[in-house]
């Protein structure tokens, strides 16, 4: 059963004449108790695909979508009142920065107990010793040594793993369905991404909730999550199951974004990379979004935008989807040399 | 993680962090000046709330027998009247000290006045942008265009002169300082991470505005509080001495000064000391709100 289901998301930054399109009709649909990763370069509309959903695009930003339901309900025509009792119950989301996301004002107990004031169980609301056993038990839950004196810490004086751990305490703390995480472990060192990781999907396990990962980071994508969702300036390119979509991707895309791991570029003087950057406002191509920067790039790539073609658990936005070997497929033939958009790439 | 390994190691760690108290104490001593202030204003306070017993005569009884007394230790002066008496024979030492009763207490209550609305209206403007915000920016803009003072005195015209009347007014000009200050600071903090996982976790704007952004901008609204209250003072004083703040027999610093203008050639003392008690509250103020920025602006920490 699907938790989380959006469908034909957009939304639009700017002027209605000339809008930086963010997010190009996306659809998502997220099952309970799933890790799905969220995978793109930046800018590619991952963390703002999750801000939508969660309706905290702010004005200047538009917002579109056919179907945005949570959970049986909804939440396009929820009010604001009740969609904050909802979505600050229900779905939880952590950042990337763990040392911003912490109000610098006040102590751990005081933030982790005035969510659980407002979210928590009814004994939580009404009683304030039963929050401070929560908030105990939640420092426990997320491996944080010595929690009686965590509480009493002021966040400036937690690390940034440290930080991040209260974050997740933070998140879990009212038993959410659903957790974003954007880029949880960018901000931290790799030995403590690794731990912060590991309790993610302890805790993922435990409470039975959805994960939704959002990251650049495709060697967190192979070990934690069950579905990849690969995002390209705004649209879903390609989305399939772990490890089906490492081993044979099907978007040139996937395909360029793995070659540059370096894992696969054991015996080579230099990375592997893929030329140019994600359109913007102004440099949006016709046709395929990727062709500028594809190397399998042909004509109709330029004239046509591609739809998400394949079955539902393993789509494509690709006219000529590569196959098992990684070579194009569907009648494509490499261009003459002087095609006029190899120049831009 | 392997807990048996990191706990000891953490608690190590976190001993000795100091108190924000302390930490906060240690940065504001480091100026002499900061210091002095603060016990000036130590002293002031303890004037004021102590002026009945402290002070040696009613502040308001007439001696007529001994009318422009000069201090004790002039010739002629009598150790009865420490500081002299003024042109109807009330004690001057009294008087200055009951008025430092009524100078905190304008100092107080305008800024009190004026911060609460400041921070209110500034709140709204940095946090909710658009229209409201430059409506209401443009009209402290239109405020500031006035000197202070004109402002002021137009604000008693209206209002009718008075103590508590001269307080409003100084309230009103104090006002665009403080909220133009919680704009800049709350747009500032607004943008920040931990604004937006509030959000996330279901806080709604009023929460946002008061309880999430707020604190985090207290630091400059502290400061200019402080300077705010030697302003005010200053404001006071110049109000009473126009007559458009108390009103005699008030034993107001300011008005104290305008009533004994005519004989500052054969009775110095009656302006001196008024002045005198004047600048020593405003630079106590001055000092101790430099002095509370260098301990609280992050920017200018070492």
């Amino acid at each position: 059963m699907a938790l989380l289901e959006i469908e034909d998301l957009h939304v639009e930054f700017g002027s209605e004449a000339q809008p930086l399109i963010a997010v190009d009709g996306v659809d998502l649909a997220v099952d309970v108790g799933e890790v799905a990763a969220l995978v793109g370069e930046s800018g590619s509309g991952k963390s703002v695909t999750a801000l939508a959903a969660m309706g905290l695009v702010e004005f200047p930003g538009r917002v579109r979508a056919k179907r945005l339901v949570f959970s049986g309900r909804d939440l396009l025509s929820l009010g604001d009142a009740q969609r904050r009792a909802l979505v600050g119950k229900e779905i939880a989301m952590i950042f990337q920065d763990p040392l911003a996301s912490l109000n610098p004002c006040f102590t751990v107990a005081f933030q982790l107990m005035e969510t659980l004031r407002v979210h928590g169980t009814d004994a939580e609301r009404s009683n304030a010793h039963a929050r401070r056993v929560r908030a105990l038990e939640l420092l426990r839950l997320v491996e944080i040594p010595d929690p009686e004196a965590r509480l009493r810490a002021f966040p400036h004086q937690l690390s940034g793993g440290m930080a991040q751990r209260v974050m997740i305490a933070m998140a879990i703390a009212c038993r959410p369905q659903l957790l974003i995480a954007d880029e949880p472990t960018t901000a931290l060192d790799v030995t403590v991404q690794a731990q912060v990781l590991d309790l993610l999907l302890r805790l993922q396990r435990e409470q039975g909730m959805a994960l939704i990962l959002i990251t650049h980071d495709l060697a967190i994508v192979a070990e934690t999550a069950q579905r990849v969702i690969v995002m390209y300036a705004g649209e879903v390119v390609e989305t399939g199951p772990v490890p089906a979509i490492f081993e044979a991707p099907r978007h040139p895309y996937t395909q360029a974004l793995l070659a540059a791991l370096p894992e696969h570029n054991r015996d080579r003087a230099r990375l592997e990379a893929i030329p140019g950057v994600v359109p913007g406002q102004y440099d949006r191509p016709r046709g395929c979004l990727l062709h500028p920067r594809c190397p399998y790039a042909v004509e109709r790539c330029r004239r046509e935008r591609p739809l998400l073609y394949g079955p539902s658990e393993r789509q494509a936005r690709c006219h000529f989807a590569l196959d098992a070997s990684g070579r194009p497929t569907g009648g494509w033939k490499p261009e003459t040399r002087t095609a006029p958009s190899e120049a831009g790439a | 993680m392997d807990e048996a390994i990191s706990s000891p190691l953490e608690q190590t760690i976190a001993a000795p962090a100091p108190g924000t108290m302390r930490e906060f104490w240690r940065s504001y001593a480091q100026s002499g000046g900061a210091l002095i202030g603060l016990a000036l204003i130590v002293a002031l306070l303890l004037l004021a709330l102590f002026a009945d017993v402290i002070s040696p005569h009613p502040p308001n009884e007439q001696y007529r027998q001994f009318t422009l007394q000069p201090p004790m230790w002039e010739e002629g002066g009598s150790s009865n009247f420490i500081l002299g008496t003024d042109p109807v024979g009330r004690d001057m030492l009294s008087r200055l000290i009951h008025g430092t009763r009524l100078s905190l207490l304008i100092g107080l209550i305008s800024v009190a006045l004026s911060l609460s609305f400041g921070v209110l209206l500034g709140v709204i403007a940095g946090y909710v942008r658009g229209p409201t915000e430059t409506i209401l920016m443009r009209l402290m803009d239109v405020m500031l265009a006035l000197p202070s003072l004109l402002l002021a005195i137009a604000v008693v015209a209206i209002l009718g002169p008075g103590l508590i009347n001269a307080m409003y007014a100084i309230a009103i000009v104090l006002l665009p300082h403080y909220v133009r200050l919680a704009r800049a600071a709350v747009i500032a903090e607004a943008g920040k991470e931990y604004v937006q996982s509030s959000r996330i976790a279901g806080a709604g704007a009023l929460r946002l505005m008061f309880n999430t952004i707020l604190p985090n901008c207290a630091a400059p609204l502290i400061v200019q509080a402080t300077l705010g209250f030697s302003s005010a003072i200053l404001d006071a004083a110049a109000l009473g001495f126009l007559g458009l703040g108390a009103q005699p027999p008030t034993p107001e610093w300011g008005s104290m000064l305008a009533g004994a203008l005519e004989f500052i050639q054969r009775a110095p003392w009656v302006v001196t000391f008024p002045g005198l008690a004047i600048l020593i509250t405003v630079l106590a103020f001055n000092l101790m709100g430099d002095g509370l920025r260098d301990a609280l602006d992050p920017k200018l920490k070492r």
